[in-house]
């Protein structure tokens, strides 16, 4: 093999691989084409500015890890650097790996910028945050952007009970950059048995408050806002505008509607959830805009039962740990989503029995009549969910009040059993 | 035999059982054999005119019968049918 110095390297590099300008890679990339654009420099050059929608791949791992940016071998890769000579030598070592239609930006990424074309700043993670999320970007699925995605993102829990507690702690530790709570209940004795995010000196606070001391704790990174009144057709939007997730965690119907109706007018998914005594049903609807063939929560369930034929937890008892499974997997989900990776457990509801422990996924379709997924929709503003669920109109005392009617329905039935549809 | 996976609301019907053996070559044979055997059970999924009641779906192994043909969806000797109301619990 011939030696070559820097120049004869570089000018056999230049003699092989193709070079592009940057208006060129501008105009492409405006133009709807699909080009992989790669920035090979290090990481302290990457974080003061990139090309918009470039992937982040240093140098010392290109060969190593470009099958899994783009594994397609004959698309276009537009490699660059901060001058245009690494991205030379590198070009030319992707073209031997088989790669037949790769550039070398001319003039780097210094050329883009003084051709007056954006770029973006990225946000980065701290030399904290790197330890602290360290096992989440080792996963080639989340790595760094990931993370960063995750970092940026704001997730709605409908609920700090339950199902709300375990999302919770999960989804902070995680380091979602937001996390709303909508809860306007105190925290009760009763609700230690399963509601981990409370603890026995929290009892009598507001759930928003003990929830927002505990996720303090867990991750500082993490911002809640703290929503102490109930959801309703009239707040709704304004609270939910702006998450990428909404998890729900309600213990009754009106408020299960009312969510899946405005996710859906929104455009939000929803990570839904419920459970009763051993059992729990989890699923996710997709907005159209993300998913035209998912269901939303009324193609399952077109009508909500007559009020009091279907007890609470608070009537019929939860197995305290169930919740701590079933909102984990309600975590999980919200992270596949905003890292945007896997299969969303959406068409399927995940049923889960802890008595046998089984773990059971049924197919749920689209419903082409559903009245606000359907393709002639009629429900296309918020309702008053409690008259659809038959439910005298929402105030202020209107939990207790249904509580108390689901209280009487029991001890009509007699004591206590649970009553799925009156007889 | 069909498999019938009964939901816990439901089990006080069937002795506490969350899977009980019925025949019939349709879902709707199959409720009404549930009915023979664990009275009470039926009324709690069929409405006054003999549908499925709209908060309750009931599934042919991974399929709403509702996307089949209803309670007419022919039953096999192995399938599964699974009954799966709407729950409302979360959180409290």
């Amino acid at each position: 093999m011939a030696r070559l110095n820097r120049d004869q390297l570089l000018e056999l590099a230049r003699s092989e691989v193709q070079e592009i300008t940057v208006s060129e890679v501008k105009n492409r990339i405006d133009g709807g084409d699909d080009i992989t654009v790669i920035d090979i420099r290090e990481r302290d050059e990457w974080v003061q500015g990139h090309i918009p929608d470039a992937s982040f791949l240093p140098r010392g791992h290109l060969e190593l890890q470009i099958e899994q940016r783009q594994p397609d071998r004959s698309q276009p890769l537009v490699i660059y650097c901060a001058g245009g000579v690494r991205s030379l030598l590198a070009a030319r070592n992707v073209q031997e790996m088989g790669y037949t239609d790769v550039y070398s930006l001319n003039g780097g990424f210094g050329g883009w910028k003084d051709a007056g074309l954006p770029f973006k700043i990225p946000t980065v993670l701290n030399d904290e945050q790197g330890i602290r999320y360290s096992r989440h970007t080792i996963l080639d699925e989340i790595g760094e952007e990931g993370q960063i995605k995750l970092l940026d993102s704001k997730v709605l829990l409908i609920g700090a009970g339950g199902l709300g507690s375990p999302a919770a702690i999960y989804l902070a530790a995680a380091g979602v950059g937001q996390l709303g709570i909508i809860d306007f209940d105190n925290v009760d004795v009763s609700n230690l048995q399963r509601q981990v995010l409370h603890g026995a000196s929290d009892v009598g606070r507001p759930k928003v408050e003990s929830a927002r001391d505990r996720i303090a704790e867990i991750n500082p990174d993490v911002e809640v806002v703290g929503y102490r009144e109930p959801i309703t057709s009239h707040n709704a939007f304004d609270i939910m505008k702006g998450y990428d997730v909404v998890i729900n965690g309600s213990d009754n119907f009106p408020t299960r509607y009312l969510v899946n109706d405005a996710c859906q007018m929104l455009g939000i998914p929803l990570v839904d959830a419920s459970i009763f005594m051993f059992e729990g049903q989890v699923t996710v609807y997709l907005p159209k805009h993300i998913d035209p063939d998912s269901p939303c929560y009324r193609c399952l369930y077109p009508d909500p039962p007559p009020p009091g034929e279907v007890p609470s937890c608070a009537e019929a008892g939860v197995l305290g740990v169930l919740p701590g499974i079933v909102g984990s997997i309600q975590a999980i989900e919200a992270i596949k989503l905003i890292v945007g990776i896997g299969e969303p457990l959406s068409g399927r509801l995940l049923m889960i029995d802890t008595l046998d422990m089984t773990f059971r996924t049924l197919t749920v379709n689209r419903s082409p009549d559903c009245p606000v997924c359907g393709d002639d929709p009629t429900v296309t503003e918020l309702i008053d969910y409690e008259q659809f669920c038959g439910m005298p109109s929402f105030d202020e005392h209107a939990t207790e009040n249904v509580a108390e009617s689901f209280a009487e329905t029991v001890t009509a039935n007699g004591a206590g059993q649970p009553e799925l549809v009156k007889a | 035999m069909a498999t019938v996976f009964v939901p816990t609301a439901l089990r006080r019907f069937t002795a506490g059982q969350s899977k009980v053996e019925a025949s019939g070559s349709t879902v709707g044979e199959v409720i009404g054999q549930l009915e023979g055997s664990y009275p009470g059970i039926g009324e709690r999924l069929l409405d006054e005119n003999g549908n499925v009641k709209r908060f309750i779906n009931v599934f042919r192994n991974d399929d709403e019968i509702r996307t089949l043909d209803g309670l007419a969806t022919s039953v096999g000797e192995s399938d599964r049918i699974s009954i799966v109301p709407a729950m409302a619990g979360g959180s409290r």
